[in-house]
């Protein structure tokens, strides 16, 4: 049962806004509201003799994520109508994600209208931090779930009240298994990973890397505390996705920011 | 636990299909999950009995076929199996891969039953 409502959504996701303790929004996809008709053919079960079931083979013959993927279609047409460039950004719990935000935001939107959607499982944390430069967010907190899609997406975005030719930004939930799978409508997936992990990550999550269009290792500011191989992880993230565009940055420092930041204009005046 | 919203949307789409069909009890699922797909057998088998409870679909048996990972040389052409999407060319070296098969994930069929249960 959900806390602040009580109402009996269980486990749903839920959309939230900083400092605004009363908006609460129920993500309802209708994902598990399962009409039991089949409750009716039991009715005649009282007196009937029982015969001998036959079997009978249906073929569907469907993409399991077909629903999450018409949406996320849905989506990227809007953003495409519209002018909107929205970037997916992953990476493992803490890697940088908002950090990154909060550094490439305030310079870009004196002149381009920026919005964030903000994904975690739970608080206003991350929004309220984005709030803090004065775009508009909009929080989802997954409850029990460990990624966003295109149905959560679809329902933040409408709340925020998005401009023609804008930035949007979607922060996933920090896990770099399951936002691999959901495709969200956005044009590109940054994968973001930070140089206290392992240079082998590329290997050992190697479907995020294979989705991912560019990728951004972080906290290069701590390369001469922890034994991380720049070049061995970019060879590895590259045998896995040899399209993936590669940047080095520290979002504390701003030691290699130019250059990312460079990139996102430049995608921002061809978009 | 992406596996779980997975079987319930496993669940959604066989129930939907079924209904459509008669509202026959369903008992078995063919699935067919690519060694790269990302989704582990075991666990979305676990999380289906959990899903599909109180559906059509609850004493579903799950058929799943594995097809390895596939890839094809952009340099070469040359076609030859992978279990990662990391892979070099056996041939020329290259890097340069395309997944040409083992990333399906999709339902095939199911086989529902008709005729009055016992
Ligand atoms: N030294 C250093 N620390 C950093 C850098 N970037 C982020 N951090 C720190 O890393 C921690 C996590 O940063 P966040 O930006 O919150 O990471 P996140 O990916 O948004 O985390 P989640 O949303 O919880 O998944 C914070 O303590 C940051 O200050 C960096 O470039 N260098
Ligand atoms: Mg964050
Ligand atoms: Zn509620
Ligand atoms: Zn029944
Ligand atoms: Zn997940
Ligand atoms: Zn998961
Ligand atoms: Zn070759």
């Amino acid at each position: 049962m959900c806390d602040t409502c009580g109402c009996s959504t269980e486990g749903g996701a839920v959309l939230r806004k900083p400092g605004q303790s009363d908006y609460h929004v129920h993500v309802s996809d209708g994902e598990h509201g399962h009409t039991h008709t089949h409750d009716e053919h039991h009715t005649h079960d009282i007196g009937h003799h029982h015969q001998e079931g036959t079997s009978r083979k249906v073929v569907i013959e469907q993409d399991v994520l077909q629903k999450n993927n018409l949406l996320a279609e849905r989506n990227r047409g809007y953003f495409e109508a519209r002018n909107i460039f929205a970037l997916n950004f992953l990476s493992s719990p803490g890697s940088g994600k908002t950090s990154l935000l909060e550094k490439i935001i305030p310079p870009l939107h004196q002149r381009i209208p920026v919005a964030v959607i903000e994904g975690d499982q739970q608080t206003t944390n991350d929004a309220e931090r984005i709030q803090a430069l004065g775009v508009p967010v909009i929080q989802i907190n997954t409850g029990s779930g460990c990624h966003l899609d295109a149905a959560m997406v679809n329902r933040a975005f409408k709340e925020l009240d998005l401009q023609d030719n804008s930035l949007l930004c979607i922060e996933n939930v920090g896990n770099l298994v399951c936002p691999a799978l959901f495709d969200l409508g956005e044009a590109l997936k940054v994968v973001i990973i930070s140089v206290t992990e392992g240079d082998d990550k590329p290997l050992k999550y190697p479907t995020m890397f294979h989705e991912a269009d560019l990728c951004i290792l972080n906290k290069i500011d701590l390369l001469p505390y922890v034994d991380f191989d720049v070049s061995k992880c970019r060879e590895n993230a590259m045998r896995v996705n040899h399209h993936l565009e590669w940047f080095e940055l520290s979002a504390k420092t701003g030691e290699g920011l130019a250059a990312w930041q460079q990139w996102l204009e430049d995608k921002l005046a061809q978009h | 636990m992406h596996e779980l919203s997975i079987a319930l949307s496993i669940v959604e789409a066989v129930e939907l299909k079924a209904q459509e069909e008669g509202g026959g009890k369903i008992s078995g699922i063919d699935l067919v999950i690519g060694k790269l797909a990302g989704i582990v057998p075991e666990s979305l088998r676990f999380c289906f009995s959990a899903a599909s409870k109180g559906t059509l679909a609850e004493d579903a048996v799950l058929a799943i076929e594995e097809p390895e990972g596939v890839g094809e040389c952009g340099e070469c052409g040359m076609k030859f199996p992978v279990t990662f999407y990391y892979a070099e060319c056996p041939e020329c070296r290259s890097l340069r891969i395309k997944i040409i098969s083992g990333e399906e994930f999709s339902i095939q069929s199911m086989t529902i039953e008709e005729g009055e249960e016992s």
